[in-house]
């Protein structure tokens, strides 16, 4: 190596020098210098693709590279597995949520690592423990409740106690906030300053730049593998970070909305729907919305809303216990998925990962998986024109994908996404049904789906989307319609409200339901 | 479905949830019920039935199997599943077999006559060799465990055809003047009034219960189940789990193998065959999911139990064989279904409880709207 260990800032904790991976042929890092400094925050940033988690996976072990060195205090280490990262006191929280849903939380906090009486696991002082970890990022849940039934926010607060109890020098937190609520987010800041004030560093990725400018001390952006610029946050602001990460100047983020809305497609009246995770709840209690051919109707509400639950009953997912979905005149309450897809309604879900893709599948067969009986000539699939489809399809959505064989893992998170509106889209629905359409989605394919949904609505199709970001109700929707503990709480026109009404209205204290603002499953107890 | 909670019995090691109701209680324990109303409606058909010699009869039967299904369970719980067992039951009865009657050792003009305890030891590791082989398979080579298990179901049976030459091997008790006495203890003695072979079987349950129940090991076991990338980044060795799981299923199968030459006090290639259907009934029976990541030892036993105590009695109130197997098949497909749809059921009338107060409200609300 070239490289020379003199010269190291002494307050460089961690460093990546001509750091290199490829993959079959795709180059995701080509020779990236990276720092770590101790005690500060650097926001990694980047478009989906350009190599933020591949770095990150490489500096906690989870990947090796392929050329290039990593230093720690100065020092050249390799880590062949996490373990032996984390026996360096470099942990990570992964951007995709790494739990298992048959074990308790504490269980999951502590698995490969379980602490010990003699041969046996000490389960008490393991709940302790987890116990003051969920205490101190204030979600004091049951820590023997098991993960597989918290909702997709607290399974990411997990995520985070565990790296926590690593007790890390070097904590990168890959997408930590995609599942939270602004709350938790504001929660998890304040472990993050707590951390940097004992001297432990951090590393925060997120498409949300906001949060970078307000937690981090340097920025550092990646483009098609290459670092691109990197400067102290307090230097820099949203424009300048947008601008080195598409290469271009900012553009409209939003699309703008000039659609007259047409004759009403997808009526919903009095749905009640039961929280599929607690049965005894209800989830979604009593909601009527109406959707019109060319509008965009956004859902607006909080975690724990019925936000989900409701798009889900919608698609027919969760099943419905009072109220009835129709759409163009033709009952659909009690219709199975494939019917409804027949009909033209189709749910981009919000947990890409374990709900909409097919990980043994190509790219191509995942984007064609809804819509297979379009390409059907007698007995057979017509792989042609499936193939053409796909293609069409993808240039539609804008994947950046080695080819539509390359199999579906190989594509970072926000491509991933892009192929599940890809496969919603070949299905020619007459309403498309998206929740969280961008969750771990950077700025321009934030735009690109803003405009796509823009581009469908004005061809005459509806869309439902649900969201938790102000800013994508606000700029990207005809419509709004806020959601608060089950009910609409209220329908706005985004032209005529601003962030405060609409945090308002999302937030409508009703007494007599307290017990059911909870957003925690009942399973939820006082500690001990 | 949208949602992968698992609170089913046997959801995890530890308690999943602090409060419970008697209902969840009861469901919970189904497989438990189960066999309780199996021994009273057999008890009520006959008189022979529920009467102590035939409780340790039958739970003699038991034995075996249960001792098996431990062993399947570990595997399942990882998300794999042993089909080689029941091979390895008849290949650790013929090694047995071999040794006692006496080890041709041609090229040095002798024959051994190992003592019972080295007999013992030898077939076990023998079963252990074949479970070793078979997690070599699967975490080395990448070998789907249905296929390396297949595989191996058939080279264990050759291999104990070929060692037996097809034929049995008979009176195993030894020969005093050998040295080689007491391999009948295993199958035919009865200490403190009860079998050898119950007395097995409750050590191994012990010991697996722990292993599962209380050991990081049993932690990372249902970690490697539940989600097996997760457990892999958070340190669990995931291939040393899986070799590990079916080096002892495949020593567990080892034990029935002798329990089973022991009782007979004679060693025929061919027993065990099938074995692995009932170690898998046993285990599902016991609220495991063949997915991975759930089921308990105490599961797999009562599944054992169902299985033996119903088979026994359909014997004794003279069904015939033939409806014998049905019903065997009859029950297992049932308490399958009953774990999911009870549990439907249950949430069912929850939500709709809930949903008709709201459906009160609404119309309330819209009357009055009008
Ligand atoms: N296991 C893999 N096999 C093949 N290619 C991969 C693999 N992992 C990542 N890539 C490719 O490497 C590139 C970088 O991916 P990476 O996941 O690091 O992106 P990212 O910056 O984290 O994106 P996002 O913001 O969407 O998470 C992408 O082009 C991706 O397709
Ligand atoms: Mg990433």
């Amino acid at each position: 190596m070239t490289a020379t260990a003199t010269g190291a800032a002494t307050d460089v904790v961690m460093r990546a020098r001509e750091v290199a991976k490829v993959y079959g042929g795709t180059h995701a890092l080509r020779g990236v210098d990276f720092e770590v400094r101790r005690g500060h925050v650097t926001a990694l940033i980047g478009e989906n693709g350009a190599g933020k988690s591949t770095l990150m996976k490489i500096l906690a072990g989870v990947e090796q590279p392929t050329a290039g060195t990593i230093e720690l205090d100065g020092e050249p280490v390799t880590f062949a597995s996490p373990t032996e990262a984390v026996a360096h006191g470099v942990a990570i929280i992964h951007q995709e949520l790494n739990l298992c849903p048959n074990l308790s939380i504490a269980d999951n906090i502590f698995v490969g690592r379980e602490r010990t009486r003699g041969a046996f696991v000490d389960d008490k002082v393991q709940r302790d423990a987890a116990t003051e970890l969920l205490e101190h990022l204030e979600e004091p849940i049951d820590p023997r409740t098991l993960v597989g039934d918290l909702r997709l926010g607290q399974q990411q607060l997990i995520e985070i106690a565990r790296a926590l109890s690593e007790e890390a020098r070097v904590l990168i937190m890959d997408e930590p906030t995609s599942a939270l609520s602004a709350t938790e987010v504001h929660v998890l800041f304040r472990v993050i300053r707590e951390l940097t004030a004992r001297g432990v560093s951090i590393i925060y990725i997120s498409h949300h730049l906001d949060e970078c400018l307000e937690i981090a001390d340097h920025a550092v952006i990646l483009r098609d593998g290459n670092v691109v610029a990197q400067a102290p946050m307090s230097e820099v602001d949203m424009g300048w970070i947008i601008t080195q990460m598409v290469g271009r100047e900012e553009g409209a983020l939003f699309a703008p909305m000039a659609h007259d809305p047409g004759e009403p497609l997808l009526e919903i009246s009095d749905l009640i729907v039961a929280d599929p995770d607690s049965p005894e709840r209800l989830a979604v209690r009593g909601v009527s919305v109406t959707v019109h051919a060319g509008e965009v109707v956004g859902v607006y509400g909080l975690m724990g809303a019925g936000r989900t639950e409701l798009l889900e009953a919608v698609a027919g997912r969760n099943p419905v216990l009072g109220g009835r979905i129709v759409l163009e005149g033709r009952d659909l309450t009690h219709a199975s998925v494939s019917e409804r897809i027949d009909a033209g309604l189709i749910l981009v879900p919000e947990d890409r990962q374990r709900d909409g893709l097919v990980p043994a599948l190509s790219v191509g067969r995942n984007m064609a998986l809804a819509a297979v009986s379009r390409f059907v000539r007698g007995m057979f699939v017509r792989a042609k024109d499936e193939r053409g489809a796909v293609d069409e399809a993808s240039r539609v959505v804008r994947v950046k994908a080695a080819s539509q064989d390359a199999p579906i893992g190989s594509l970072s998170g926000g491509n991933q996404q892009k192929v599940v509106i890809g496969r919603a889209l070949l299905t020619q629905p007459r309403v498309l049904v998206l929740d969280e359409p961008t969750r771990g989605i950077d700025v321009g394919a934030k735009a690109d789906i803003f405009a796509l949904m823009a581009a469908e609505a004005r061809n005459g199709i509806g869309v439902l989307f649900a969201t938790s970001e102000v800013g994508e109700v606000l700029h990207a929707c005809d419509r709004i319609v806020v959601m608060a503990r089950g009910r609409v709480s209220a329908v706005l026109d985004p032209r005529e409200v601003d962030r405060e009404q609409l945090m308002a209205a999302s937030d409508v204290s009703v007494p007599d339901l307290a017990t059911t603002s909870n957003p925690n499953p009942p399973t939820t107890t006082e500690d001990e | 479905m949208a949602t992968t909670t698992t609170k089913a019995p046997g959801a995890a090691p530890a308690p999943t949830a602090a409060k419970r109701g008697i209902g969840e209680f009861l469901l919970d324990q189904r497989a438990f019920v189960a066999l309780i109303v199996l021994i009273i409606v057999f008890a009520l058909l006959s008189d022979a039935y529920l009467t102590p010699t035939n409780l340790i009869t039958m739970t003699k039967h038991v034995a075996y199997n249960a001792i098996l299904a431990m062993g399947m369970l570990l595997v399942i719980i990882t998300g794999g599943i042993d089909l080689s067992i029941g091979s390895i039951v008849g290949l650790s009865g013929i090694v047995a077999g071999v040794l006692l009657q006496g080890w041709d050792l041609s090229i040095f003009d002798v024959t051994a006559y190992p003592a019972v305890w080295v007999v013992v030891l030898v077939s076990l590791a023998v079963g252990a060799l074949v479970g070793a082989l078979n997690g070599l398979l699967v975490t080395r080579f990448g070998v789907a465990p249905f296929i390396a298990t297949l595989g191996t179901l058939y080279i264990a049976r050759g291999a104990a055809l070929l060692i037996s030459n097809g034929s049995t091997f008979p009176r195993l008790q030894g020969d005093p003047e050998l040295g080689n006495t007491g391999f009948s203890f295993l199958g035919v003695a009865r200490p403190l009034g009860i079998p050898t072979a119950i007395w097995i079987m409750v050590i191994f349950a012990v010991a697996i219960w722990i292993l599962t129940a209380k050991t990081p090991f049993g932690r990372r076991l249902y970690a490697t189940g539940g989600n097996e990338r997760a457990a892999e980044l958070g340190g669990v060795p995931v291939r040393s789990i899986k070799m590990k799981v079916y080096i002892i299923s495949g020593v567990c199968a080892g034990m029935a193998g002798l329990i089973i030459a022991s009782e007979l006090t004679s060693a025929a290639p061919q027993t065990g065959t099938s074995f692995e259907l009932n170690a898998i009934a046993a285990v599902v029976i016991g609220g495991a999911s063949l997915a991975g990541g759930r089921g308990t030892v105490k599961g797999a036993l009562i599944g054992a139990f169902v299985i033996g105590f119903l088979s026994d009695g359909l014997v004794m109130v003279g069904v015939s064989t033939f409806w014998q197997t049905v019903i065997k098949g009859l029950v297992i497909v049932l308490a399958v279904m009953l774990d999911q749809g009870q549990q439907r059921l249950t949430n069912a009338r929850a939500a709709a409880v809930a949903a008709q107060s709201v459906k009160r409200e609404l119309a309330a609300h819209h009357a009055g709207a009008q």
